[in-house]
């Protein structure tokens, strides 16, 4: 066993880890971080984006260990109230999630995407940047439209 | 996942050594292919050797009239650097387009040649620019270093410090991506410089890809 | 209207815990003491298990314990089952293979289940499955469709000789036969419907929980029906009986059918947690996911239509072979029978149809509802022989379309296969979609695209479904085993806040909100008092759950009716309270009033009267709770016209849906911005799996397409924006006039996709899914 440490949502955590453990079985099973996925085993589905020292990745393609001094930014360390991020509202208001099973990802993708292309970003980079996240529900019609908004709503 | 050792190393001699004393060792780079393989158990490393900690792999520079990239550069990080991007704007755009941003956040180019899948992109690049592949050993013309598919010339112990890339007149890459994968079905990567003009074809084949001169 | 109410685009109160990573899907459930479930699958399509030896693996780290189907069989757990019968052409029920969960001496497909390990981590039972050593004798194995009931194929199952489920014969065949005979024409067309893996973003899970104390299992599972898979698990399984069987379908990552059926790793689950007396957890990874979920679709048909000379549809004949997989799952044997055949005349009046359909099993993994049904197969064949009979008569395929609709003024309008549609105005979609489409500017857009070296299509699709699930007396005549009505109960609390309990399931669909809706219109409660609780055996009321589009159209009104028994029994308790007759007492906006006084109560006072009832009418029962159970005179028929506009790069291959416009008819719609989200969501379904989706398997039996690295899903830069509208009819049995949304884009989609890409390229026909590969292939052939 290994410990880890790292900060996750601006909290200073560590754990104890197997040198196979991966990040995203760090959030979930040591700090019960539940809001990160497992959709996939070939790092398609993107349903377990995090941001590591504010780059998106799949947390089920790096080792906890890996993460081992950084910094890392989940889904429910967005918002530490009822106010949601710019981008979590977008999605609200725009209806961009249904099961919300894919939707903690897509938002972590959507927010690297504007941080990378600005808030004017248009629809077919948006929808190109999002080839690492899969939806069945949406049809991603509404993901699109909510991405184009929130990015608005982030300003820069 | 197979349970194996991981070991973080800052130096290319460490990693060296620590490759030496494992048993069945393995350099990680990125690692966007290996954990994925080694999560279906489909390979079962003894040791996997971090090279994340080792700067001297990473960053790129101008070296005369070729540009260096470290083994570690990240594609996002070749994509958005603005001296490949007005050197060889189309190696800049090929790296771009490896699988999706938070791949590129993570996939490194030393990783993607040392692991030489048939289908990706960067060897296509480097042999039509006539790159020069740097080890910890030698150097290797990027002619000479893919000899199979997922082989290379590199020896056990051997990993890749740099690439190096002559700038080129003028160059680019198209692919035509599998609709499931996103691989490279097909990828052709034209490169001119002088009175040559290079034409690498990247998947398609095993390997042997690739090379043709017009 | 009341605010938030009926029509109203109110933003989902589901949404704030999905979107800060606080929902609580059943992975995301740990118990105390809980240990891990791996199961040691089949790695051959076929075979006899000589022996398993489980020695090595019981005693590996961590192994709690390692079970086969022998331990299954000791304990008396019953094999799984299919709920509906489907009598073949012999006058025998379908044939139905004993399908234990765990195998018991043969394997029949690829994923099949031979043991379970349980351990302390998942990586110890993933170890020590490795170690479970297991004798196969490989048989042959049978994949293809077409030739799986072929003279000398490999047997598989010894109660179905020739592979054969069942032979199912529907309609007057003589009269079809003899129809053609004087046709002026006959179009016909060969085509396949294409193998889906249903892929809901979240993998299958259970987990299992015993008490000792109360002998009580609790099992969380990734369910769209809780109480189904209770009944199915205590009444033909032998699990528990139903008052110690809990079964909690908490947020569900998506549903698409499914996780409808009762699967193998859910019973052995709900089992191991009492055998080892252990909680025991099961997460589906995605290979596992692709070789063991039920899959979709997957038929071979023969189509043909016998027209007059002026293009009417005089007769049709349909000979469809379906894939049914190894065992028979859930509902299995209906859905190439009667939500197929029962669609087949779509939108026309096409007064004769006849259809054999032979249902077949194969070494692959069961097939089973998949978003649809049934309905986009029929769908899928029927408006692509239209479209084929419009090219052969020289007509375009809107007026060939036209001239065979069911009239608007037919309806109630009685099929030559069972379905009696209740409502309909088809060209009013029709006219609509072309209008949205503008489908008179498309050969300009042709014209330009031509230009441009590219081939611009355009494909339309006017479907028909039969959905909001249910009638009873009909699915049972019909030979479900279950009845199909819904259930609810709407609660006041004292201090007037709702709760209301469905049967139905919410899996993406919203019914937190649109639920909410139909009590805040008819109780004037406001939204945010109101809380719709589901999927939890021990909170609700029995229910049927939701697929088939039915949550609303069934489950919906049931919520309502129970919403009407609170106002009557409002009245009575308001008119003692306000010292006025019953007769007296009107309710509106939330109020009940003494006619043309000021004199008022709010229901909110009423419900706090009832619970305490200090002063209250004599003879009544205190309480302000109701129940209502729902079931409709008949299904509901949602209907529409898509057009799909595509270009084709005749040099790779490559299509791009350039324009997608939806016209559909749903009835009165809740919250339209639901309504819009089900139709982008089926769109890009049905657009997955005419361009993109087909699930392979190799003549070994071996699952060539079982990760995202092979099986091609729908992704963002695949689909464009859509054009969404709506053509609304009144369903008279639907007391809320609604008809149902969730499946529709999947129903009519790949035929509109597929008549863009023929059209574009001027074929006869390209077989889903159309892949670069596939419709260069064509265009060069083509031409």
């Amino acid at each position: 066993m290994l410990t880890v440490s790292m900060k996750v949502n601006e909290q200073a955590v560590s754990g104890e880890v197997e040198d196979r453990t991966l990040l995203v079985e760090f959030l979930r099973e040591n700090l019960r971080l539940t809001g990160t996925h497992v959709g996939c085993d070939t790092s398609q589905c993107g349903a377990c984006v995090v941001h590591v020292d504010g780059a998106s990745v799949k947390s089920c393609t790096m080792l906890a260990v890996q993460a081992d001094g950084c910094d890392v930014t989940t889904i429910e360390g967005l918002t530490n109230g009822a106010e949601l991020h710019p981008m979590q509202q977008a999605f609200k208001d725009n209806h961009g999630l249904q099961c919300g099973f894919c939707t903690p990802g897509m938002v972590m993708s959507a927010i690297d995407i504007v941080n990378r292309n600005g808030s004017g970003v248009d629809e077919a980079t948006v929808r190109k940047e999002l080839e690492g996240n899969i939806c069945r529900c949406t049809g991603y019609h509404n993901i699109v439209k909510a991405v184009q908004a929130g990015a608005k709503n982030m300003g820069g | 996942m197979y349970n194996f050792s991981y070991q973080k190393v800052t130096s290319v001699d460490d990693a060296v050594e620590a490759m030496q004393k494992a048993d069945d060792g393995k350099f990680v780079a990125g690692g966007q292919t290996m954990l994925p393989t080694m999560k279906h158990r489909l390979a079962s490393p003894s040791d996997v050797i971090d090279l994340g900690g080792i700067e001297d792999l990473k960053g790129i520079c101008m070296d005369g009239d070729a540009i260096s990239i470290g083994a570690m550069t990240t594609h996002a990080e070749v994509a958005a650097s603005s001296d490949v991007q007005s050197a060889i704007p189309a190696l800049a755009k090929l790296a771009g387009n490896i699988g999706d941003p938070a791949v590129r956040n993570r996939g490194t180019i030393g990783g993607s040649i040392a692991n030489n899948d048939p289908a990706a992109d960067y060897p296509a690049a480097v042999i039509a620019l006539g790159a020069t592949v740097k080890t910890n050993k030698r150097e290797i013309a990027g002619d000479e270093f893919f000899t199979g598919m997922f082989e290379t010339a590199l020896e056990e112990d051997e990993l890749i410090t740099s690439i190096s890339f002559p700038k080129t007149e003028a160059a680019a890459y198209m692919k035509f991506e599998n609709p499931a994968s996103r691989y490279a079905i097909v990828g052709v990567f034209v490169a001119k410089s002088g009175d040559e003009v290079k034409v690498v074809v990247t998947g398609a084949t095993a390997c042997e890809h690739r090379g043709m001169r017009l | 209207m009341a605010e938030n109410g009926i029509g109203a685009n109110v933003r989902r109160k589901e949404d704030h815990r999905f979107l800060t990573g606080k929902g609580n899907y059943t992975d995301d459930l740990n118990v105390a003491g809980q240990t891990h479930a791996y199961f040691v699958r089949s790695p051959h399509a076929h075979a006899t298990i000589n022996s398993v030896d489980t020695s090595a693996a019981a005693a590996a780290e961590g192994v709690v314990a390692v079970l086969t189907g022998d331990d299954l069989a000791a304990d008396g757990i019953g094999p799984l089952i299919c709920g509906v019968n489907v009598t073949s052409d012999d006058g025998e029920p379908h044939r139905a293979p004993v399908h234990s969960a765990l195998a018991q001496g043969k394997v029949n497909y690829v994923g099949d289940h031979v043991a379970v390990v349980i351990a302390e981590t998942l990586a110890q039972a993933k170890d020590a499955a490795e170690k479970v050593e297991v004798d196969y004798g490989i048989l042959p194995a049978v994949t293809a469709t077409a030739s799986a009931a072929d003279e000398g194929q490999q047997q598989i199952h010894d109660v179905a000789p020739n592979n054969i489920c069942y032979n199912w014969p529907f309609g007057d065949k003589e009269a079809v036969d003899a129809a053609f005979e004087s046709a002026h024409k006959i179009s016909s067309l060969d085509l396949i419907n294409n193998r889906m893996v249903t892929n809901a973003m979240e993998p299958r899970a259970a987990v299992g929980e015993y008490n000792s104390g109360t002998e009580e299992i609790t099992l969380h599972l990734t369910t769209q029906n809780p109480h189904v898979h209770r009944l199915v698990m205590s009444a033909f399984n032998q699990l528990a009986p139903e008052h110690k069987l809990r079964v909690v379908g908490p947020d569900v990552g998506g549903g698409f059918g499914v996780k409808i059926f009762v699967y193998a790793e859910e019973l052995v689950v709900g089992w191991a947690c009492r055998k080892v007396n252990r909680p025991v957890k099961w997460t589906s990874d995605r290979t596992e996911a692709f070789l063991a979920d039920a899959h979709g679709r997957d038929h071979v048909a023969h189509a043909e239509m016998a027209l007059d000379e002026n293009g009417k549809f005089l007769a049709m004949r349909v000979n469809t072979t379906a894939n049914l997989g190894a065992y028979l799952s859930t509902f299995a044997t209906m859905v190439p029978s009667y939500l197929y055949a029962f669609l087949l005349a779509g939108q026309y009046s096409t007064p004769l149809i006849y259809s054999e359909v032979k249902a077949v099993f194969t070494n692959t993994a069961p097939v089973d509802a998949c978003r649809g049904a049934g309905r986009p197969e029929a769908t899928f064949l029927l408006e692509r022989l239209v479209d084929v009979c419009a090219e052969d008569m020289g007509l375009d395929p809107a007026e060939i379309r036209r001239r065979n609709f069911i009239p608007v003024d037919a309806f109630p309008y009685q099929t030559p296969v069972v379905q009696c549609y209740d409502s309909g105005d088809y060209n009013a979609a029709l006219d609509k979609a072309l209008a949205l489409a503008d489908y008179d500017g498309f050969a300009g857009r042709a014209e330009e695209a031509k230009s441009r070296g590219k081939r611009r299509g355009i494909g339309l699709s006017s479907y028909v479904e039969a959905c909001g699930i249910a009638p009873s007396q009909a699915v049972g005549q019909l030979g479900a085993g279950v009845g199909l009505w819904e259930s609810a109960q709407v609660r006041f609390n004292p201090t007037g806040n709702v709760q209301v309990f469905t049967g139905t399931h919410s899996h993406g669909q919203g019914h937190e909100t649109t639920f909410a809706q139909l009590v805040t219109e008819q109780l004037g409660v406001p939204i945010e008092n109101i809380e719709v609780i589901h999927g939890d055996t021990a909170k609700t009321q029995f229910g049927m759950g939701t697929y088939g589009s039915r949550s609303l159209a069934v489950g919906g009104v049931a919520i309502a009716k129970a919403c009407e028994k609170l106002i009557e029994k409002g009245k009575k308790i308001a008119a003692h309270a306000l010292e006025a007759a019953e007769g007296d007492i009107e309710f509106a906006d939330g109020n009940f009033i003494v006619a043309g006084t000021d004199k008022a109560m709010n229901i909110a006072e009423v419900a706090f009267n009832a619970y305490v009832p200090h002063s209250y009418p004599e003879g009544l029962e205190p309480g302000f709770d109701e129940n209502a159970f729902f079931d409709p005179m008949n299904f509901s028929f949602p209907a529409g016209t898509h057009i799909c506009e595509v270009e084709v790069d005749p040099d790779t291959g490559e299509v791009e849906i350039v324009k997608y416009s939806a016209v559909d008819d749903f009835g009165k719609l809740i919250n339209p911005m639901i309504v819009e989200g089900q139709v982008h969501g089926g769109i890009v379904h049905g657009v997955g799996q005419a361009l993109l989706e087909g699930c392979q398997y190799d003549t070994d039996g071996q699952l060539v397409t079982a990760s995202y690295m092979d099986y091609a899903m729908p992704r963002a830069d695949n689909v464009p924006s859509f054009d969404v509208d709506y053509a609304p009819t009144n369903p008279p049995h639907n007391p809320l006039g609604v008809k149902g949304c969730g499946e529709a884009g999947a129903i009519g989609a790949p035929p509109a996709v597929i008549n863009a890409i023929t059209n574009a390229l001027g074929i006869k026909h390209i077989d889903m899914p159309a892949t670069p590969e596939n419709v260069w292939r064509a265009a060069q052939s083509a031409g």
